[in-house]
């Protein structure tokens, strides 16, 4: 399959924000407490509506459809970063991600908005009022945790990872806004991808793949 | 077939997660073009997270065809639908049914601060004596607050 330079960026954004939101939603039922239960069931929701969203653009350009974009390629096709793909089952690095996931995408929605492509200018203007809100809880927690050593440990260890969510032109920024520094960080890029991210598609694929072309 | 007849169809499809309120008052229907039997209406998804949106649209397509219409559902992706178009008569609804209607949209993005402040009223008792509880609630568009006057948690729209 051709895939131009747009419709290649639109799956980068959009595989981020469906693995992230698949990972996310793997808190539902078991955060620490209700209100995170809550809270990541809805971030999660509305990551992945973000996702559809964006594979609906890159499926006009491609001549395919949102759901066989999710669902129907193998796990090497996907060009997500590896930051979405960690199963991390802890907390203090689930925060950590949220937040270093957050600052990335604000900086690369924020570019979208300021582009020549009015569709995706659009689309980004929407979906970054949206992700104010999501924002807003990464950064209380990230306020809350901040002197928490198992939080800074969880920061410096996905850092790497985080700086490979962006295009290198955009990673200064990153760092401004974070703190932390590119210089001597031996960055984790886009590309290949982990084993858990072949787990995460084994299950996330399992229904569509038991019956396909199935009408859900 | 006139749009005026379109939009009072359309004004009768309730909110499939709100249903006190119809997409009319919600504020999602941008445009409706009537030619001939083709309808065409530009629909603006709320939040993109919202599970309804489908049902939305659907629920749109059958209204148009029960007038004998074809309907042409073209979905805007931009920041063209804010919570500030819906109505004022849905705002009210939504305050009876126990929503307190989303505040204004300011000129910047919302602050922890500003949801913090003492600017949201109970839809129970009207009391601005509420906190924040939870930004997210039951759906992408909702938060949860309690209110310290009448004591009892209750549901906010997010500005958007």
């Amino acid at each position: 399959m051709h895939v131009s330079g747009r419709a290649q960026r639109l799956l980068q954004i959009a595989d981020d924000e469906l693995i992230l939101g698949w990972r996310d939603s793997e808190w539902t039922g078991i955060a620490p407490t209700l209100e995170e239960d809550v809270a990541f069931s809805s971030i999660a929701q509305n990551e992945i509506g973000h996702a559809r969203a964006l594979y609906e653009l890159a499926a006009a350009e491609l001549g395919s459809d949102a759901d066989a974009l999710a669902f129907d390629r193998r796990p090497d096709e996907y060009r997500c970063a590896q930051l979405v793909e960690l199963h991390l089952m802890d907390w203090a690095r689930t925060i950590a991600r949220r937040y270093l996931y957050e600052e990335a995408d604000r900086i690369r929605i924020a570019a979208l908005k300021a582009g020549d492509d009015a569709e995706l200018a659009g689309l980004a203007a929407k979906i970054d009022r949206e992700e104010t809100y999501h924002r807003l809880h990464a950064e209380m927690w990230a306020a809350r945790l901040r002197d928490e050593p198992r939080f800074r440990d969880a920061l410096e260890e996905l850092w790497p990872y985080a700086l490979g969510v962006l295009e290198p032109d955009q990673r200064a920024e990153l760092a401004r806004r974070t703190g932390l520094r590119v210089e001597s960080t031996d960055i984790v890029e886009r590309g290949p991808h982990s084993p858990e991210l072949a787990e995460l598609w084994d299950e996330m694929t399992e229904v569509r793949r038991s019956v396909p072309g199935a009408t859900w | 077939m006139t749009a005026e007849a379109v939009w009072a169809a359309l004004d009768e499809i309730p909110d499939p997660e709100i249903p006190v309120i119809s997409l009319v008052d919600l504020g999602v229907v941008r445009d409706v073009a009537v030619d001939g039997d083709h309808v065409r209406i530009e629909f603006t998804p709320t939040f993109l997270g919202c599970p309804a949106l489908e049902v939305m649209r659907r629920a749109i397509e059958e209204k148009v065809e029960a007038l004998g219409g074809e309907a042409e559902v073209a979905v805007i992706q931009d920041d063209s639908w804010s919570t500030d178009r819906i109505s004022q008569a849905g705002r009210e609804k939504l305050r009876e049914a126990g929503f307190a209607p989303p505040t204004p949209r300011a000129a910047g993005p919302t602050t922890l601060v500003q949801l913090q402040s003492k600017a949201f009223r109970c839809p129970y008792c009207g009391s601005t004596e509420t906190r924040l509880e939870n930004i997210f609630g039951p759906t992408p568009c909702r938060s949860i607050r309690w209110c310290e006057s009448c004591r009892q948690p209750f549901e906010q729209f997010k500005t958007i």
